[in-house]
């Protein structure tokens, strides 16, 4: 599949789709209000997630998932460990095909396409959404091929010259750069846990995808390379779609322009992220949020 | 806080003394391992070592017309015929014949002499016939017997005179085993192993089938002779006593280690390497080429030419698919008769003559010499190759 090239037609203001949305998602507790934002608004979403569930073996992980994903947006998802947000964020670039035992119903639309479609190709899917992981893990190659890896395979590139070019401008927009401009032939690994963050982030980059997932990207980082990260969440989302998993709630509330709370494999509440911290509808998001429990 | 006073206390002290006990055994132990190891290698050593000269006397050869006629007895003098090894006289009537020139003429060389003589002068034996020690001594006393490195030891093949016997025709054979059981055993272990590794879902077929290449590693390895004695030989009609026979025989051996050694090496892998590698939308064999087999290489390698040592010192199968032969010349293919080095130093350690035993030391010399050489390659290659990453 050739996931269309034209993006979201999402032309609302954000807080009344948000509203729309989050007035949509307590199906959790109402039952089954319909998602009902206009036709418009659904256009908007970069991604569209429909009644999504999904079984490891007999356990059921996630329960009848619906959300809308803005386009060039950070969403947050949050919630207790082992609430389904990994599992969840797998679904959307097809991770979980590699886990055995698998089982997932509903669907999930980038750009209006479905992406569970038996026509989808993976390798394709893939290329348009990054996916950066928990513990930062560089290819066991040098800087330069870690970026240039990917590119080549899907042969982004004609020339040597584009290429170098192409891992500069991906290094650059990771805020890596200056830190490793002399060093591209070091090993990706010998670099600091931070950099190798960012090393990882640049690598998504470099494919040019539509969104980027982020699993706790910076749980594994100290408090300043977590900021670094964070700013460059900021810049990033002028040019892409990224959900972000995170723990750390403050995080969330910095990065994203939209929450949703996950709890035992529930979205209990989406919302943009003011009213979600602020104001929140359901009674365990703000238990969550205050610190109640989780 | 009581820091200090524990020193003496008699449960410390306890502690202290059980710590120090063990370390003395554990110490003990590596040096009785260490005590056997050297002197094993002393004891061979120090009986192999002088095959690797030999005794060799200045001989004036003299082609005439009786040498051409075929008794090439007439080629010395009775004192140097009594003494210079036979072996060297025998091909003399075939020279003159293929080269006219020769004839007439004469020459003065070292030649090598009798094993007996050879072993009695290195001390190995202290008694000789009357008449052959009165010849040894005179000679040697006007300076025409010497010794000399022993160059033909490498070079020539099995002999029944211990003096001409070598390992070249031995080491020619190893080396086509070896190359036929890397050609069989490398490809198809590696291709297994990543199959298992990374491709196989993990079900009972290939639980079994792991299981059971686990077992076929601890098979005595003279099963595996059998097994090439009937497979290959019987049923497919490899030649006996070929390289061919002996390779893949040795081949089916290597499988199991190869397939558990690159096992090992790209399970070493870690997992997220491959969950970057998918998530940038790499296809799995794409995973493998690209981010697994690069890093798990060193590793497969090692296992690789450790097999292969061990290939390399293997005797009982070889000697039931016939690898045993008394070959005098090295093989020109992979199906002519061939022998290989550990079965040329058992052949020779069965002879009764002293020389051979002298022989099979140096032979077992060459094989460790070979095998270390091997280890430590791999030593070197893992060394070398890791510590990029
Ligand atoms: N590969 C798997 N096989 C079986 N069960 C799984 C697998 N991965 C996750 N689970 C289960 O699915 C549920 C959701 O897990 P998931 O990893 O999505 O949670 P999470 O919200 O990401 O948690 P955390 O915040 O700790 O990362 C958990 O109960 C977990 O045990
Ligand atoms: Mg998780």
């Amino acid at each position: 599949m050739t996931i269309k090239g034209e993006s979201g037609m999402y032309r609302g203001d954000a807080a009344e789709y948000a509203g729309n949305v989050a007035l949509g998602n307590h199906q959790a507790s109402d039952e089954t209000v319909e998602t009902n934002p206009a036709a418009e608004a659904a256009q908007a979403s970069k991604l569209r997630v429909q009644d999504l569930s999904l079984w490891y073996g007999d356990t059921q992980a996630l329960f009848d998932v619906n959300l809308d994903i803005p386009e060039r947006e950070v969403t947050a998802l949050i919630g207790p460990s082992g609430c389904g947000k990994s599992s969840f964020l797998r679904c959307i670039n097809r991770m979980n095909d590699l886990v055995p035992n698998v089982t997932i119903r509903g669907d999930i639309s980038l750009d209006a396409e479905s992406i569970y479609d038996p026509s989808v190709d993976v390798v394709q899917l893939r290329s348009h959404v990054g996916m950066v992981f928990q513990k930062p893990n560089p290819f066991p190659k040098s800087v330069y091929e870690n970026i240039a890896y990917a590119p080549r395979l899907h042969g982004l590139v004609s020339s040597r010259a584009e290429l170098d070019d192409l891992v500069e401008k991906s290094l650059k927009r990771a805020g890596l750069w200056r830190e490793v401009s002399d060093r591209l032939d070091a090993p990706g690994t010998a670099l600091s846990g931070g950099q190798q963050q960012r090393l990882c982030i640049a690598r998504a980059i470099a494919v040019d995808p539509d969104v980027i997932l982020m699993d706790e990207p910076a749980s594994a980082l100290d408090p300043l390379a977590t900021a670094t990260i964070e700013e460059l969440i900021d810049e990033l989302k002028a040019h892409y779609t990224i959900v972000i998993v995170t723990h750390n709630l403050q995080q969330a509330a910095r990065v994203s322009g939209y929450t949703a709370f996950f709890h035992m494999g529930y979205v209990i509440e989406y919302n943009d992220t003011t009213t979600l911290f602020t104001t929140p509808y359901e009674q365990k998001t703000e238990d969550y949020i205050t610190g109640r429990y989780g | 806080m009581k820091l200090k006073g524990t020193v003496n206390d008699p449960r410390m002290q306890r502690r202290y003394r059980a710590e120090k006990r063990f370390r003395l055994y554990a110490m003990s132990a590596v040096l009785l391992a260490l005590a056997f190891l050297i002197v094993f290698f002393a004891d061979i050593i120090s009986q192999g070592y002088s095959a690797f000269y030999r005794t060799e006397v200045q001989a004036t050869i003299n082609y005439n017309d009786r040498v051409e006629m075929g008794d090439y007895r007439a080629a010395v003098s009775d004192e140097i015929r009594t003494v210079v090894s036979r072996g060297m006289l025998r091909n003399l009537p075939r020279e003159v014949r293929d080269n006219p020139d020769l004839k007439g003429t004469s020459e003065t060389s070292w030649m090598p002499v009798k094993g007996e003589i050879d072993q009695y002068r290195k001390g190995h034996v202290d008694s000789l016939d009357e008449e052959l020690l009165a010849s040894v001594q005179r000679l040697d006393e006007a300076g025409r017997l010497g010794f000399a490195p022993n160059w033909a030891f490498f070079t020539n093949g099995d002999s029944k005179l211990p003096e001409l016997a070598g390992i070249g025709a031995a080491v020619v054979g190893s080396v086509y085993l070896l190359g036929i059981t890397l050609i069989v055993a490398f490809p198809i272990g590696v291709m297994t192993a990543i199959y298992l590794e990374e491709f196989a879902s993990d079900n009972w077929l290939t639980q079994t089938i792991e299981v059971n290449i686990n077992n076929l590693a601890a098979v005595p390895s003279i099963i595996f002779g059998l097994l090439g004695l009937a497979v290959f030989i019987n049923f497919f009609g490899v030649p006996r006593s070929s390289a061919l026979a002996g390779g893949l025989t040795i081949g089916l051996m290597t499988l199991p280690i190869i397939i558990i050694s690159t096992r090992a090496a790209l399970r070493a892998v870690p997992d997220p390497v491959r969950m970057g590698a998918f998530a940038m939308g790499c296809t799995r064999w794409q995973v493998v080429r690209d981010h697994v087999l690069p890093v798990s290489l060193p590793g497969i390698l090692t296992g690789t030419i450790i097999g292969l040592a061990q290939a390399m010192g293997e005797t009982a199968p070889l000697i039931l698919v016939g690898l045993i032969a008394y070959i005098q010349a090295p093989p020109t293919d992979i199906t002519s008769a061939a022998t290989v080095l550990p079965a040329q130093v058992f052949t020779w350690a069965g002879m009764p003559q002293t020389a051979f035993a002298e022989k099979a030391s140096a032979g077992i010399i060459v094989l460790l010499t070979v095998l270390l050489s091997m280890n430590a390659a791999a030593v070197f290659m893992r060394r070398r190759l890791e510590r990029r990453w």
